[in-house]
């Protein structure tokens, strides 16, 4: 049972990482640095229930601000690339985060041990769920209860006006300030909602896998980060979701008995899903039939 | 109520448009001709903010607007049309206009409920111009899939969303049948009626000719010519600039 648990928590980290992709894609931006703005999100709630002794909600929303700060920051710059030499610079901005952990040291004793960052060496011994008493089931719900509230605040916003307005950016920015939009303040903010959510999403990958290292938060995982929502296809938070049931349930577990050949495998079958559904796993038209489905009318 | 003074936009060395002068009245159709490559478009595109110019003014309502970004010339009340159409494929034809209302919901609404607004005035607004456009019945299909004129007209549509004081219509006839540009005419008609000053750039004689008071030619980024309809049509330089002269 305990596998599944924490698959549920592995599924539900990667959803909000994928999430804060979402928001900042449909502005047209692809964006390499969510998987930086999580790791500010990890360190810094870790470091708040660790060597502050805060209680984890506080913690993860304080250190959520603070990535969102961080990507409004970088988002003015990046206002001023596009494509592939906004690829280039925000990969550049999540390393230079990473090599920033990779070098940050901050220790305290606690009892007779040294906890806090330490380098290279990571952040061993955020232990806040153990210590209260949390079950792997407990810490499943309270992950599930982040992305669930998530989602419904982003699907909320996508039938909204300001939904058709990321979109409208993302499709013609020429066109959108001809319509009045201001592009500054539309992807600058797409990049703070994209920061808060990555934000979370550490903060709670931190305390569940009670040890974290720069090495976690590399390319990869802003590779991951940017994957879910292409793969999801753009039209809904649902398809977000799917990509990571999809890769992180499907072909990371599933696989697992090839070994090393799995890698290889799943490079194949990403790209052959995306040959087969090209607007992704969950497009614009599975959206539509979800709704007739629910009896929702279309915005 | 437009003012271009001595305005200029210079790429390299071409002149795009060169120490260009004129003045649209309030409720005036001012027409903007040229052969291709006049400046037209780019006099479009200096008004609206899309890229500074190299020297001169733009004044509106005689506030200066020439340094400024596209989304605050709309919000001072101009409104535009491009030449190949840009709307929002993705978007249904209703969420079109509901993108560009938000200088209407500016001026009335705070900022909570302009952002994330699903206000019911902005819809009935939107339904005004959906019926005003002829696509009534197309409020939820995709922009992409509409035809080639109702493409157009619903980009006339989402410039007037935001509530213009001026419109600006890039080549609005490009493409269209005799029937539809009678209609257009009847369109452009019909907002000046309301009050709306329009700047209408256009190839298409017969409509200019047919709607416009006033006409300016451009040649080479310059005014060549300027006055009524009749005027320009007898106009010597004017036929020089679209026709050639003699042994050219």
């Amino acid at each position: 049972m305990d596998f599944y648990f924490g698959m549920a928590q592995l599924i539900g980290v990667h959803t909000l990482l994928g999430l804060s992709a979402y928001v900042v894609l449909l502005t047209g931006q692809v964006s390499m640095a969510q998987a930086g703005f999580f790791a500010i999100g990890a360190y810094l709630a870790a470091m708040l229930t660790v060597l502050a002794g805060w209680h984890i909600v506080p913690a993860m929303l304080l250190a959520a601000v603070v990535s969102a700060v961080v990507a409004t920051i970088v988002g003015f710059p990046a206002l001023r690339v596009k494509g592939l030499m906004l690829v280039v610079a925000t990969l550049a901005f999540g390393e230079a985060v990473r090599i920033f952990w990779f070098n940050f040291d901050y220790q305290i004793a606690k009892g007779n041990i040294q906890v806090g960052p330490l380098g290279g060496e990571g952040f061993k011994q955020i232990r806040y769920f153990p210590e209260n008493g949390w079950s792997t089931a407990d810490v499943a719900l309270f992950i599930w209860a982040w992305v669930i509230a998530a989602m419904v605040a982003l699907w909320w916003m996508d039938r909204s006006r300001a939904g058709s307005v990321l979109r409208a950016v993302g499709e013609d920015e020429l066109a959108a300030q001809s319509a009045g939009i201001n592009l500054t303040a539309v992807k600058v903010s797409a990049m703070g909602i994209g920061g808060f959510i990555a934000g979370l999403g550490g903060g709670i990958y931190a305390h569940y896998t009670t040890h974290i290292e720069h090495l976690n938060f590399g390319v990869v995982l802003a590779t991951f980060a940017i994957a879910y929502p292409i793969l999801g296809g753009l039209s809904s938070v649902i398809g977000v979701l799917i990509a990571v049931i999809f890769i992180q349930g499907f072909l990371v577990e599933v696989l697992r008995f090839m070994g090393d050949w799995r890698n290889l495998l799943f490079g194949a079958l990403i790209v052959l899903a995306m040959n087969v559904r090209p607007d992704g796993l969950f497009d614009a038209r599975a959206t539509r039939t979800l709704r007739r489905l629910l009896g929702a009318r279309d915005a | 109520m437009l003012e271009l003074r001595g305005l200029s936009k210079h790429f390299g060395g071409v002149r795009a448009v060169d120490d260009l002068s004129l003045t649209v009245g309030q409720g005036e159709i001012f027409g903007l001709i040229g052969p291709n490559g006049s400046g037209k478009s780019t006099t479009v595109n200096l008004i609206c903010g899309v890229f500074p110019a190299t020297s001169g003014a733009v004044l509106f309502e005689g506030r200066d607007i020439t340094d400024a970004p596209s989304h605050r010339v709309v919000a001072a009340g101009i409104g535009r049309t491009f030449q190949n159409i840009r709307l929002f494929g993705d978007l249904t034809v209703w969420q079109n206009l509901w993108v560009a209302q938000n200088s209407v919901e500016e001026r009335d609404a705070g900022w909570f409920a302009r952002w994330l607004g699903g206000q019911r005035r902005g819809r009935d607004y939107a339904g005004d111009l959906l019926k005003f456009a002829n696509l009534g019945d197309r409020a939820d299909e995709l922009a992409r899939n509409l035809a080639f004129g109702e493409q157009r007209r619903l980009e006339m549509a989402r410039a007037l969303a935001a509530r213009p004081k001026l419109l600006l219509l890039d080549e609005p006839a490009a493409g269209m049948n005799a029937e539809e540009i009678g209609q257009l005419a009847g369109r452009i008609r019909a907002l000046r009626d309301h009050g709306m000053t329009i700047l209408l750039v256009e190839h298409v004689m017969e409509l200019v000719m047919g709607v416009t008071d006033r006409i300016a030619v451009l040649n080479f980024g310059q005014k060549i010519a300027e006055g009524a309809p009749a005027e320009i049509r007898s106009d010597p330089a004017v036929r020089t600039a679209y026709l050639g002269t003699a042994d050219a």
